[in-house]
């Protein structure tokens, strides 16, 4: 029993313990999946709690952002808001429109939480906080996230509805370009790592953050990523799936109760995870802020713990997505696509090829 | 040659493009990070310092001094006045004890709330100016019949030298 | 503008949606039946009648007292202007001579009353693009005005402070200086109107061009307001038919000659600087004398046709009375600028889509209430 094991500053120690104890109790192949399920609970509770929290901050922030107070009552400054609207979501009737295809209808709720959950596992939380280091992690996340838009498309489709429809078209028309964009801006940093691994990418960093080692490139590859992401999680300015305004709610006009708390969690999780990926490649993850070798400012920085970092780093991220969607109206979905095709795709690839010649010639430090 | 000009008009469009974006982006900065210019109130919690203007017209009252007396004469001015039927004054014969003579004295002055539009004008066309705006503006009851009151007190009577 | 019906060698079918009564855009009970082709709008019928309260018929068991606060309720948002139409045609009725302070007053409080109108048009016009904040803005800027107009005459919006003759009650002491206040207050964030939309370049992006109707369609539909004077036409009463104190004071009629949503937007906000500059000619010279004319208790206009217009926040006012020497008229119609402006609305936004008519209904600026009466 080492339990005890414990430092907020390298998990692996923490992990490793409980595995071996769960062996050492019971027998490896049991062990191993009362593991998973540990594992799969932690993200559970993991999940319900980031919609808690992100739902309060969003409402909160954008409150300040209109001169408001936000949510005062439930709760010392509003803080159980969220769970007050939870607990009404729950008792809410789960109303199913009569000409709709039910098993579809059903099904996109949950597809829709699929994808955000299955990318969560290959996040690193901090030193040693991952369920899974796949040696392709960047590009599982790249392709798993993209399963989302199969829930959306679906719940638009089946609901019946022709305003869940063109929200649903929009949508897929809007996911399957600023992919694309998404991707080819995560690769410009990754010739400079050499790796999909995000373990390696974030131990690459160790000397420093990509954004300010990879010359030019790599801002003009953060300001890619940052607008393209914040368009595949149809967040404001680039809501057209669920304008309000348009098409009353886009793809889930039909859905109510808890299914469509699960639309919304899934929103909330895709939106930590675009913050997460981002932190994780441009910002080195946990990796705290290190220059070169300057021994004294790296030890002094090493004492804030990783997982803070990591936080912090996602914090700021979301900060600004937020910004952005408290600001600006809303783009038309011909604009949008025009965005994407005409400015977003040609400058990454340009600048692709940028990096490229930064990384042979050395240019980067 | 006009390869250059279409790069760089296409480049001074983005440039232009965020910077505009960057200028509203620095108004809603300016209100986040100045907490101090939030406009809105916390009602109910702010009742007490929470004070209308004199003149809002909140609902209709009949103005009682400390005896108990109001300055109505029962005239109906202020239910012909009224557009939507809001006002009913139901009158009665009074018999004056020292003279003996009977006269006309509201018997109950029913203001149906629920009908109400706040116009003002039955205040203007009062006469003697027995009724007056209140300020209170909760109005919100769980049964419909109590927004139609009764304005005048229980064994109130006219004040003297008003019919003059 | 996709005008094939095949593309691809598929054929695409036309479909119906109902876009309203209850829909968050359509600014309260409007109903538009949208023929669509994909996203491309080939077709608006708008319904109306949702909020039908028959004012004009209530109008005739009225008294001409009474029938000033039913007005309140068509275009709440121009509340004063809408009083002041009807009290103006009575009182040419009468021919009553109303005091100057009178005139002054009201056309303070009418470009007050414009001013917030167009304030709320505003922040609803962002928040209509998807610009939620605005919303938030436009209303705290608002809320001063509303406060005067609380202070002054009882109510916050449905004010009734106009009865036929003059005003009900005198102006609030403090009237001036929250006035003046409001508009030194104004001053500093009318910028950031402009920081926040007008320059903005997806707000550019999204009303440039959109939208587009021409001077003679204008014309003939009859749209007025700042809607009409976006295609360039010179329809303002206020500058044509001065009526209250509009002949002495000194203001540009705002006319932009393109046609488009951006053009709207552009007139309602040169619009709000005028208002100010009016208001600030006025607010120092409010003449003495009495706040209301004298008149018979029981008015009754002598039998005829009174007609009168004005220029409310969205466009030209008319009031027609028929009297008949009785104490209520015999008919009383109002022509509302919302209606005609609806009218241009399928003209505007074929072949525009489904985001472009949310914007396009927004620089109309209807009130469903001042549509359907």
């Amino acid at each position: 029993m080492t339990l005890l094991n414990f430092s907020i500053y390298d998990f692996s120690a923490l992990i490793n313990s409980i595995d071996a104890w769960l062996v050492e109790t019971f027998s490896p192949t049991l062990g191993h999946l009362i593991g998973l399920v540990l594992v799969g609970t932690c993200f559970l509770i993991f999940t319900a709690l980031l919609g808690l929290s992100l739902v309060y901050i969003e409402r909160k922030i954008c409150a300040f952002f209109q001169q408001r107070l936000g949510p005062m009552r439930v709760g010392f400054w509003g803080t159980a808001q969220t769970v007050a609207d939870i607990i009404k979501l729950l008792f809410k009737e789960s109303l199913i429109t009569k000409k709709s295809d039910k098993f579809l209808f059903n099904l996109a709720a949950f597809v829709i939480m699929m994808a955000p959950f299955i990318v969560l596992s290959a996040i690193p939380f901090a030193k040693g906080l991952q369920a899974l280091d796949l040696n392709i992690g960047l590009f599982f996340i790249i392709s798993v996230s993209s399963i989302g838009v199969t829930g959306i498309l679906l719940a638009g489709w089946s609901s019946n509805n022709k305003y869940s429809l063109i929200g649903a078209m929009r949508s897929g028309a809007q996911i399957v370009s600023y992919e694309l964009s998404v991707a080819i801006s995560l690769m410009t940093i990754v010739i400079l790592t050499g790796s999909l691994q995000l373990s390696e990418i974030i131990a690459s960093q160790s000397d420093g953050w990509w954004i300010f080692k990879g010359n030019i490139p790599a801002i003009i590859a953060f300001g890619v990523y940052i607008i393209a992401s914040t368009a595949e999680t149809n967040r404001g300015p680039f809501d057209m799936a669920e304008a309000e305004s348009e098409i009353t709610a886009g793809f889930h006009t039909e859905y109510s109760g808890i299914k469509f708390a699960f639309f919304f969690l899934a929103e909330y999780v895709n939106f930590f995870i675009i913050s997460a990926v981002g932190a994780t490649v441009f910002f080195g993850g946990w990796m705290p802020l290190h220059i070169g070798d300057a021994t004294f400012f790296n030890s002094a920085m090493d004492v804030i713990p990783p997982i803070v970092w990591f936080f912090g780093k996602i914090a700021v991220i979301m900060f600004f997505i937020m910004w952005f969607k408290w600001t600006f109206p809303r783009l038309r979905i011909d604009q949008l696509l025009t965005l994407e095709w005409k400015y977003l795709l040609p400058i990454s690839i340009i600048n692709l090829l940028l990096m490229s010649i930064v990384a042979l010639k050395g240019w980067h430090f | 040659m006009r390869l250059v000009k279409n790069i760089k008009q296409y480049f001074g469009e983005i440039f232009h493009a965020i910077r505009s974006l960057i200028t509203g982006m620095k108004v809603t900065g300016y209100y986040f990070f100045h907490p101090k210019e939030i406009v809105t109130q916390q009602y109910p919690e702010n009742r007490e310092t929470l004070k209308m203007f004199d003149r809002f017209r909140g609902e209709v009252i009949l103005i009682h001094d400390e005896n108990n007396l109001h300055r109505c004469t029962g005239c109906s001015a202020c239910e012909i006045a009224c557009p939507n039927g809001t006002i009913e004054i139901i009158n009665k014969k009074d018999v004056d004890p020292e003279t003996g003579k009977s006269t006309k004295a509201i018997d109950k002055f029913v203001y149906h709330l629920s009908m109400c539009t706040f116009c003002n004008l039955c205040i203007i066309a009062c006469p003697t100016d027995a009724i007056k705006m209140a300020q209170t503006f909760e109005h919100a009851v769980f049964d419909r019949s109590k927004l139609t009151k009764v304005l005048n007190n229980p064994g109130s009577k006219l004040m003297p030298g008003i019919r003059e | 503008m996709i005008t094939d019906k095949t593309v691809l060698g598929s054929e695409t079918q036309e479909y119906f949606i109902n876009m309203g009564p209850q829909h968050p855009s359509t600014h309260g009970v409007l109903r538009l039946l949208l023929t669509l082709d994909g996203e491309i709008i080939r077709k608006v019928e708008p319904h109306m009648g949702y909020i039908h309260r028959s004012i004009e018929k209530m109008c005739e068991k009225d008294s001409y007292q009474q029938i000033v606060h039913l007005t309140d309720r068509m275009d709440y948002l121009s509340c004063h202007i809408n009083n002041e139409a009807v009290c103006l045609t009575v009182e040419q009725g009468l021919q009553l001579e109303i005091p100057e302070r009178v005139k002054v007053i009201r056309t303070i409080i009418s470009e007050l009353t414009r001013l917030s109108s167009h304030q709320l048009w505003w922040g609803v016009m962002g928040m209509d693009l998807g610009a939620i904040t605005t919303f938030l803005y436009g209303f705290r800027d608002r809320e001063m005005i509303t406060d005067i107009f609380e202070e002054t005459c009882g109510a916050r919006l449905t004010m009734n402070y106009n009865v036929p003759g003059g005003l009900m009650f005198d102006i609030h002491p403090n009237f001036q200086k929250r006035t003046k206040d409001f508009i030194s207050y104004f001053k500093t964030k009318l910028p950031e109107y402009k920081e926040l939309l007008t320059g903005n370049v997806i707000f550019e992006e999204r009303t440039k061009g959109i939208g587009y109707i021409s001077k003679e369609d204008v014309i003939s539909y009859g749209v007025t307001g700042p809607s009409g004077r976006g295609s360039g036409f010179s329809c303002d009463i206020r500058k044509h038919h001065p009526y209250s104190a509009y002949d002495r004071v000194q203001f540009k009629e705002i006319l932009y000659e393109d046609g488009d949503s951006y053009a709207r937007y552009m007139v309602r906000m040169d619009e709000m600087v005028e208002s100010m500059h009016i208001i600030e000619q006025l607010i120092d010279n409010i003449p003495e004398g009495d706040y209301k004319a004298k008149t018979k208790a029981v008015i009754k206009l002598p039998a005829g046709e009174y007609y009168k217009r004005v220029e409310t926040a969205r466009g030209e006012l008319g009031v027609y009375i028929i009297s008949d020497n009785k104490k209520s008229p015999y008919r009383v119609k109002f022509r509302s600028p919302g209606f005609s402006n609806l009218s241009a609305l399928d003209t505007m936004a074929r072949g525009c889509k489904i985001a472009d008519l949310v914007a396009m209904m927004s620089t109309l600026d209807l009130v469903i209430p001042d549509i359907d009466r």
